[in-house]
């Protein structure tokens, strides 16, 4: 029987799972993580008396039913909870797993490997008490803690509002809210937010509620910095045509949106392209998602989505799997699904321009500015190796000369900026944007384990 | 270098944990915490950072806390690296901050 192998247990990867699991092919379901659910639908550690309901508010539903559905095909399925898919070669993928390395050999791979927060470095932004927006959530889904007792959230996203919105249900004071967009942009974004209304209104009813409780929400200002010595302690904005604003916090929930993690498509020899839109990298896929000679990319893996959409997703990819294999399935309305994702992609330009990208601040920071936070590279590093290439140099390039990019985290957090600063002295604002070779291992290994990996 | 996790917690629960209390050491000072906890959860339950950079020292915290910046990795026992996000901790466990410390 062929085996498909999934990688991811969030609402792709269970989504699709769910599909293969009914079909006649042998499924494995590979996550990183102890429990289903990924980053949208996280769910407590065992033991933690967290009140998800209202916690979630009307997003509890959803989250209710994915667990439910999650824990039958988790029991359908070799489920393999705990286990790093560090690299995909030679037709299967490596596995690491307590200590011990494996590969697992596949017919398919559906790759669901969702996304993190996407970074533009700020002064001050390694400060203790500074976290990406996504990590305040899953640290108060997961664990039950709140990164301060007073927080600013900041950046560009819609998880901004959905953020604070839950730290203040969870007890939290939030100590304003700084979208780094203006609000001319958010009504200028309307129509083509339009194409989810569900999204959209849930958006305007996390602002509202958050005028409700009197949080500052301060639109179209730049970050200029998270100050602190040990700890942060205030963020310093500019809203526009206004004087620079002092916010004192303890801690900081920053991010730009997301960025889809695509490591394990890149080394199962996916192409990437540059998506104009959402200013980032993607897998080359068709609507099904097909990705390349068996492999297959589902959710914010692929395309920025969100939950709902990844759920499509991974059953149109599952679909495409199974029909690849000569397996069918009548179980995925595949016109319904294509006609979603459309409207999603015009939904998308929509978030793109209520929640812009601020590319051109890598521009604008001070060469002191950390831009690197694994190996500790400044800005002015990176500027003096790319003038040492008369201006113009390609991201791998400036990574070997000065390290940024080079360090535990491969470029997750630094990327983004890195190529922002490379485009700006290259004179190339509005082009495409370079982007940070992968390898494997996309996480660090124990030492234990490198002697058994070794391909 | 050695650095010892005193300052105020960085964290604050919300929600706490029915299961049994655990005791660890941080940099051979103890601390409490519940199964279920991450170590970084418990580290920052009790202080203000997780480590000092190996170029300069500054003080860290995490950044990501789902495991993808590799800011938080730590020393357990007699040298065996640890992300501390997505590290349970374990009754009698010893965690270090810098490689030095291990094994106190």
């Amino acid at each position: 029987m062929a085996r498909v192998v999934v990688i991811g247990a969030g609402p792709a990867g269970i989504a699709a799972a769910e599909v293969l699991s009914r079909a006649s092919v042998e499924v494995a379901v590979i996550d990183e993580a102890p429990r289903a659910g990924g980053q949208y639908h996280r769910a407590p550690a065992p033991g933690l008396a967290l009140d998800m309901r209202r916690l979630l508010g009307t997003g509890y539903a959803a989250y209710e039913t994915f667990h439910n559905d999650a824990a039958s095909v988790c029991s359908r399925v070799d489920y393999r909870p705990g286990t790093l898919a560090w690299g995909v070669h030679g037709g299967a993928v490596h596995l690491a797993s307590r200590g011990a390395a494996k590969a697992l050999g596949y017919d398919a791979l559906v790759l669901a490997t969702g996304a993190t927060d996407r970074i533009m470095p700020v002064p001050g932004w390694t400060l203790p008490g500074v976290f990406t927006l996504g990590g305040a959530q899953a640290l108060l889904k997961d664990q039950g803690c709140l990164i301060g007792r007073r927080v600013v959230v900041c950046g560009s996203s819609p998880l901004l509002y959905l953020a604070a919105v839950q730290y203040l249900r969870a007890g939290g004071e939030i100590a304003a809210v700084i979208d780094t967009t203006r609000f001319a942009d958010k009504l200028r974004a309307l129509p083509d937010m339009l194409a989810a209304p569900r999204v959209l209104r849930d958006g305007l009813h996390h602002m509202a509620a958050l005028k409700r409780r009197g949080v500052r929400i301060i639109h179209g200002a730049t970050i200029d910095a998270f100050e602190g010595e040990e700890r942060v302690g205030a963020v310093v904005c500019t809203p526009p045509n206004r004087m620079p604003l002092r916010i004192a916090c303890d801690a900081v929930a920053y991010g730009h949106g997301l960025r889809p993690e695509t490591q394990l498509a890149e080394l199962a020899g996916c192409a990437l392209r540059f998506d104009a839109a959402q200013r980032t990298h993607v897998p080359e896929t068709d609507l099904d998602g097909r990705a390349g000679q068996g492999v297959y990319v589902a959710g914010d893996g692929g395309t920025i989505g969100g939950g709902q959409a990844a759920a499509v997703s991974g059953r149109l990819a599952a679909a495409a799997a199974l029909s690849d294999l000569g397996a069918t399935t009548n179980d995925v309305d595949l016109e319904a699904g294509r006609r979603m994702l459309q409207r999603l992609r015009r939904f998308q330009r929509g978030l793109a321009t209520a929640f812009r990208w601020p590319g051109e601040r890598a521009g604008q920071l001070d060469d002191a500015v950390i831009l690197c936070r694994c190996e500790n590279v400044t800005m002015g590093e990176v500027r003096a190796a790319i003038a040492l290439e008369d201006g113009a140099a390609e991201v791998n390039r400036i990574k070997a000369a000065t390290r940024c990019g080079m360090g535990r985290c491969q470029g997750r957090f630094c990327g983004p900026g890195l190529a922002e600063v490379a485009a700006i002295s290259a004179q190339h604002p509005g082009s495409e944007r370079d982007r940070l070779r992968v390898q494997a291992p996309i996480k660090p290994l124990p030492i234990a384990l490198a002697e058994d990996v070794v391909p | 270098m050695r650095e010892t996790v005193v300052a105020s917690p960085m964290l604050f629960r919300v929600a706490s944990f029915d299961t049994p209390v655990v005791n660890l050491t941080v940099d051979g000072r103890s601390i409490q915490a519940r199964r279920g906890e991450s170590v970084l959860a418990a580290m920052l339950s009790h202080g203000g950072h997780v480590r000092r950079h190996e170029h300069g020292g500054a003080p860290r915290a995490s950044f990501c806390l789902m495991g993808a910046c590799q800011d938080c990795w730590v020393w357990i026992g007699a040298g065996e690296r640890a992300r501390a996000c997505t590290t349970p901790v374990a009754d009698g466990m010893e965690v270090s901050t810098s490689p030095t410390v291990h094994g106190g």
